[in-house]
């Protein structure tokens, strides 16, 4: 009997995820020597020719229109200039009061979202008891509010999901105020933030949770574990690295959205940009600046997160 | 309550405009998004930065700054965006051909915002698609584009409705910031003038707009969910 | 009632008065602020002990109200503020300002976030509904600013045959106004919530004209002297008033005695020559206080 053929084994499948490989490492042959010619050459061309539009259709019309001009890049560029202190110490101040606001915020949210999704879980496992230990009228009536507590979660959850999150902000900004609590708008903003994202954030831990093999939950309960410690030290942890990625692009997301805050008036980053360019005339130019401000963070919070995902 | 029934035509005019605002920029966000994803999977480096410069670009700065550079940057560049007045579509969308850019603008940038989460969703969903399948495919002897076109993509699509349909709920409700940047009568503008310019009181405005919204996002998130369910 | 509110608020200031010229100086502060006691009870009073007074004012008003880069405002309504705050015995570096864009005046006011608005606010009817006006302090009248290149637009009258476009404020009384000019409100309308958006779609092109009060687009078109200019004559009246929270008549009556004051004993050219008299020199005549 002729020993088995051992297939050679393309280069990319030596790596260590033995998952399926995507459809994208194998939409062309490795390129031989002309198609690496004609790769250089093309790639050569499409980035001139990017270039050339890039200068056409944006540097040429910026620079008509005299917004390289050193009257309007001074303040941000040129430590000389008189308006260069403050003008960072204001971008200072308003970065600080974003980050400040996400911070809490993305707090609230996990805290809060954790809860929402503990909640519904046991909602929807108390639906499925009978409470044959109780008498029988009893056993109805129970039987009855959790089924009405589960739907009255639910429909909340999803009237929280299906608003925008600008809306609920400002809602809660003037609903709170006309009630007479006037307290300073970052919490309004986090509030409003928090009051989405734990939602969203609760739908990721449960069907993380819930997306879990059945198998755990029945051996937890075969060991005589409760409900709650089983999700605690069984469930829990093995769905935490499942819904990692995905409750780290929502945290992004709650940083973006804090950018919302200038439209109630709360005195971020954005706002401050408003007053900046109020006094410098420069808007396109400090726009610039914010846009790169966010952007960074952002990247770095990202990479963060795709570094802790994979070290965990 | 009876603020909801005496201003109706506000409500409803308001929520046909933010449904308007939401056909064009999801029609817009599809194109550019399958464009882009086309860039990050090409043969061509230059391509595959730009497709990457772009995704990494949006998906990193919030919407406001987006609409500020669309809104007000780009009739400093000269356009006003005119190449969306395309002249039969006003009967659907009256304000598309109007002089004042707004509608077009806020759009485009809700557009150009969306189609980079698309685009992820989109290579999600191509990931998705086995590596044997394009294996076979250049088994065959396809092209890189003949490859993508009948093998890939109609499996890709498939596989990445879930994750663009809840993108497109997102658009939905980024659609509201579109009233503070100039275009007057959507329903959140409309709840902004009812409640601080004529003092109405908040919670029928409330939930008037909140049924606005509720209709458009609560069914697509409905037959998401369904379709999610039966794919598995 | 009202008559014997009016008269107790007056003698009790007369005493006040006679007080502090007997007693003097009691404050700490930098600023030489002179102890005045009020009434007890009344708002005057309230906020004279807690030594800190709310103003709401606008923040993106050249002339009137701007905030400099570390975010303070300054401007005519600003040096009004601070002299009515001087008044009730508080001094400038205790008021706390909050940014009042348009539409948000009434709700401030009524909400019990700020003390007074001192924001460029016409006083009309319905806005006497929800809140009461102190004042004028200052007639303005509502007109036009275009494109110095473009003569096309010569008064309100250009928008009737439907091809431009003007830009303003939600919730402004200039916005209102301009609406029975315009032949198709939709087409022909956009709506800011700040005044320098609409002055940065004017710059690009995307509208023909902005409207608002005289004074705050002369403060814009001295900022931008080579592309805006003023066109046409003043087509309203627009009084600014002081906003104060519904039924505190005492209050009211307090600023009216404040305003008549500084009109006679030259505070109030001062307050006009530091602040907008850079765009107009012309000291306004301070106008009669409506006691309604």
């Amino acid at each position: 009997m002729a020993a088995p053929v051992e297939l050679p084994t393309p280069a990319k499948a030596t790596r260590k995820r033995a998952t399926v490989r995507p459809a994208t490492s194998v939409l062309y042959d490795a390129p031989g020597p002309r198609t690496k010619r004609i790769l250089w050459v093309s790639s050569a061309a499409a980035a001139a020719l990017l270039l050339v539009l890039g200068w056409y259709l944006v540097i040429r019309p910026l620079d008509e229109q005299g917004q390289f001009s050193e009257q309007l890049w001074g303040p941000i560029i040129d430590p000389d200039n008189a308006s260069f202190t403050p003008l960072w110490q204001l971008i200072g101040r308003g970065t600080v009061a974003t980050l400040k606001a996400a911070a809490i915020a993305v707090v609230t949210s996990l805290i809060c979202g954790l809860a929402l999704a503990m909640l519904r879980i046991q909602l929807k496992h108390l639906t499925t008891q009978r409470f044959s230990h109780l008498p029988q009228p009893v056993a109805t009536g129970a039987r009855g509010l959790t089924w009405l507590l589960n739907g009255v979660t639910r429909v909340c959850v999803e009237l929280l999901r299906g608003m925008p999150v600008l809306v609920t902000i400002f809602f809660v900004a003037r609903g709170l105020r006309q009630a007479g609590l006037h307290w300073p708008e970052m919490w309004f903003l986090v509030i409003g933030l928090t009051l989405y994202n734990m939602v969203v954030i609760a739908e990721i831990v449960r069907s993380g949770i819930e997306g879990l093999p059945r198998g755990q939950r029945e051996a937890a309960a075969s060991i005589g574990l409760s409900p709650a410690q089983t999700t605690r030290l069984v469930l829990l942890p093995q769905a935490v690295r499942v819904m990692l990625p995905a409750v780290i692009s929502q945290l992004v997301v709650v940083l973006k959205d804090t950018s919302l805050g200038v439209l109630i008036g709360y005195h971020d980053l954005l706002w401050w940009t408003k007053t900046a360019v109020l006094n410098l005339n420069n808007p396109i130019q400090m726009y610039i600046v914010v846009g790169l401000i966010f952007l960074v963070v952002n990247y770095a919070l990202s990479r963060l997160a795709t570094w802790t995902q994979r070290h965990l | 309550m009876g603020l909801l029934i005496d201003r109706f035509e506000l409500f409803r005019d308001g929520f046909l405009l933010t449904l308007q605002l939401c056909v064009v920029a999801g029609l817009i966000a599809l194109l550019l998004g399958t464009i882009a994803a086309t860039l990050r999977v090409s043969p061509l480096p230059p391509l595959r930065a730009v497709g990457t410069a772009y995704v990494t670009l949006f998906r990193n700065v919030p919407l406001t700054v987006v609409m500020f550079f669309v809104v007000f940057g780009l009739p400093a560049l000269g356009s006003q965006a005119r190449f969306l007045a395309i002249p039969g579509l006003d009967i659907l969308f009256p304000r598309l051909t109007i002089d004042l850019p707004y509608f077009r603008l806020t759009a485009l940038a809700l557009a150009v915002y969306t189609g980079a989460f698309v685009c992820e969703g989109l290579r999600s969903g191509i990931n998705a698609v086995p590596a044997g399948q394009a294996e076979a495919a250049r088994a065959l002897g396809l092209s890189f584009v003949q490859n993508l076109r009948h093998v890939v993509l109609p499996q890709a699509f498939r596989a990445s409705v879930v994750p663009i349909g809840s993108v497109i709920v997102a658009m939905i409700k980024n659609s509201a910031l579109a009233g503070f940047f100039g275009l007057v009568g959507d329903l959140m503008q409309t709840a902004d003038v009812l409640t601080s310019q004529e003092g109405q009181p908040l919670i029928p405005v409330f939930i008037g707009i909140s049924i606005g919204y509720l209709v458009m996002t609560i069914p697509l998130g409905i037959t998401l969910d369904r379709v999610e369910k039966g794919r598995k | 009632m009202k008559i014997k509110k009016l008269l107790t608020g007056a003698a009790l200031v007369a005493v006040g008065l006679t007080t502090l010229v007997a007693c003097g100086d009691e404050t700490p502060n930098s600023t030489p602020t002179t102890a005045v006691t009020f009434a007890a009870g009344s708002t005057m009073d309230k906020l004279n002990k807690a030594q800190k007074i709310r103003v709401g004012t606008k923040f993106d008003q050249p002339g009137f109200g701007l905030a400099g880069l570390d975010g303070k405002p300054a401007g005519f309504d600003v040096e009004i503020a601070k002299i009515i705050a001087a008044e009730l015995g508080i001094p400038a570096d205790k008021i706390e300002w909050t940014e009042t864009p348009s539409r948000i005046r009434e709700e401030v006011l009524e909400t019990d976030k700020v003390d007074i608005v001192v924001a460029t606010y016409t006083i009309n009817d319905a806005r006497k509904e929800r809140i009461d006006f102190a004042g004028p302090y200052y007639v303005a009248g509502q007109q036009i600013m275009t494109k110095k290149s473009d003569d096309s637009i010569t008064g309100p009258d250009s928008f009737q045959d439907g091809t431009k476009k003007v830009c303003s404020v939600t919730g402004s009384t200039p916005a209102k106004n301009i609406e029975k000019y315009l032949k198709d409100v939709a087409t022909q309308l956009v709506l800011f919530d700040v005044y320098t958006k609409c002055v940065d779609a004017l710059k690009q092109g995307t509208v023909d004209a902005v409207t608002t009060d005289n004074v705050i687009l002369t403060g814009f078109v001295a900022t931008n002297p080579n592309d805006l200019k003023l066109v046409g004559t003043r087509f309203t009246d627009e009084p600014y008033g002081i906003g104060v929270k519904k039924g505190d008549t005492a209050f009211r009556d307090f600023v009216n005695d404040v305003l008549e004051k500084i009109a006679k004993d030259g505070r109030y050219a001062k307050a006009w020559t530091d602040t907008a008299g850079k765009f107009d020199p012309v000291v306004p005549e301070a106008p009669a206080v409506n006691r309604y």
